[in-house]
């Protein structure tokens, strides 16, 4: 299948092969870890917030994601920072302009609500959705999403932020409001659901370029069944491959990008150097 | 004058990509909705998201069944993406057994969990030909061995022969079906209309046979 509706699925026959495998003689085992470029989008423009608040503008989000596409990006990821803030949609033509040039997946969060604007995405170029705020108000729209357009399609976003007594909380509005949540147990509980991956970012490191919270990803990247896509905090490339050893599968970078300190393919060379798996 | 591509709209997934990236590779692309516009293809794409049980009684519900398999039969080319390339199977275990349209003997199976192998497989991958095979006169002709591809699955076809496996990649510690083809019909399991550069050199290949 392409997609399924929840994650649990029959293993009756598990073709494991290993000796056909070693037969074909080029095969690896090691999965790629994949390097999405996330672009925040304000209204018509790119812009990069420094820990979810102060924001800059940095130019047109179509132009910067077909640099990004032609330099080898694994995906993009655009989050429009405002929508959820202000109870609306603008992404669509934005997302409609980007989808027409790239040719990998695209994730488009912000403000998605209901399945009619996950639609209105998808309909616009988006290949998934990612949704915090709405699936925290109502965790139905993960199963009711996840069950109409597969779990494949539906992101699960996680702004977790750290607290004194250990652990993290779940917030909601784009990093702004707190949920009293447990993130570790809410990212566990959408996953049954049927979220299909989870963009885990860390609040406090969110354009800090300090370095990705580890200990967090170490909590849910090996610990979780479905994809872990680590965002927040990347100033260099060892923090990236701090993070994909931590047990990301992936990673979501803003800053590093946008302020050139690396283009896509000299942060895959330095990874692949690093003895990360990516594709070159 | 440019190359048309009918994609089957059958009420599955996100067919946009798809149009898009033909569109891109320079074909005239038309959206087909019914068993008319089948028949009347010169180049057949079956793209898909979705449950295999929705996405075979999808088809039975438009009619399409029959007009496809005689659109495959009469040698035109064809292509199936993902879930239209698994519909191109005898038989799926995706939640229950469930029949499909028999193109290719086999089955679609699960991808083998084991502790530390995330299902489904979301990302890009390496494809090979099959042991002795060979990509001469397919659409992957002009695809370098060990290109990677993007795919996001959680089952993969089991060709009853392996003549029928195009490609194939590993995953988990397992080797799996990544393309098949009898003779002009063709599937992958990778969305190459999302795997770059690379993807839509596939695309401009079946575009060319």
């Amino acid at each position: 299948m392409s997609t399924i509706a929840n994650n649990k699925l029959p293993l009756a026959a598990c073709n494991c092969s290993l000796t056909a495998q070693r037969a074909a003689g080029c095969l690896t085992d090691v999965p790629s870890s994949r390097i999405i470029a996330r672009l925040d989008i304000k209204g018509q423009n790119l812009v990069k917030g420094i820990q979810l608040e102060g924001l800059r503008v940095i130019g047109d989000p179509a132009e910067h994601a077909v640099r990004y596409y032609q330099n080898g990006i694994d995906e993009l990821l655009y989050i429009d920072i405002v929508a959820s803030l202000y109870q609306r949609n603008n992404l669509v033509e934005v997302v409609r302009q980007t989808a027409a040039q790239i040719f990998v997946p695209l994730t488009v969060g912000g403000g998605v609500r209901t399945v009619d604007d996950i639609n209105l995405l998808l309909r616009a170029g988006a290949d998934k959705v990612a949704i915090n705020t709405a699936a925290i108000k109502n965790p139905r729209l993960i199963s009711e999403a996840s069950r109409i357009f597969g779990s494949q399609c539906i992101v699960l976003s996680v702004q977790a932020k750290r607290q004194h007594n250990g652990g993290w909380e779940a917030y909601a509005e784009n990093g702004r409001e707190k949920t009293g949540m447990d993130a570790v147990a809410w990212t566990k509980r959408a996953i049954d659901l049927g979220a299909g991956e989870v963009l885990v970012t860390s609040v406090d490191r969110e354009g800090s370029r300090a370095g990705f919270e580890l200990d967090l990803i170490e909590e849910l990247g090996p610990n979780v069944g479905v994809p872990v896509i680590a965002c927040g905090g990347a100033g260099n490339v060892d923090d990236v491959a701090m993070a994909l050893r931590a047990g990301a599968d992936a990673v979501a970078l803003a800053s590093l990008f946008h302020y050139k300190i690396e283009t896509v393919q000299s942060l895959k060379e330095a990874l692949h150097r690093r003895g990360v798996h990516v594709r070159l | 004058m440019s190359i048309q591509v009918s994609v089957i709209d059958y009420g599955l997934g996100n067919l946009h990509s798809v149009v898009k990236a033909f569109r891109h590779a320079g074909a005239d692309v038309h959206v087909v909705g019914e068993p008319d516009g089948i028949a009347s293809a010169n180049r057949l794409v079956l793209p898909g998201v979705g449950a295999f049980g929705d996405g075979i009684a999808s088809l039975r519900n438009r009619g399409m069944v029959d007009s496809l398999k005689a659109y495959m039969e009469s040698g035109r080319p064809f292509l199936g993406i993902c879930l239209g390339m698994q519909l191109l199977m005898a038989q799926s275990e995706e939640f229950g057994s469930h029949s499909g349209l028999d193109v290719i003997p086999g089955r679609v199976v699960g991808l083998c969990q084991r502790p530390g192998v995330k299902v489904p497989q979301i990302g890009w991958n390496r494809i090979v030909p099959r042991p002795g095979g060979t990509w001469r006169g397919s659409i992957l002709e002009t695809t370098v061995p060990n290109t990677m591809v993007y795919f996001v699955h959680s089952l993969a076809p089991a060709p009853e022969h392996e003549d029928h496996r195009l490609a194939d990649a590993s995953y988990g510690g397992s080797r799996i079906c990544a393309a098949v083809q009898r003779e002009n019909v063709v599937g992958c399991q990778f969305h190459p209309e999302k795997s770059g550069p690379a993807g839509l050199a596939i695309l401009s290949r079946f575009l060319a046979l």
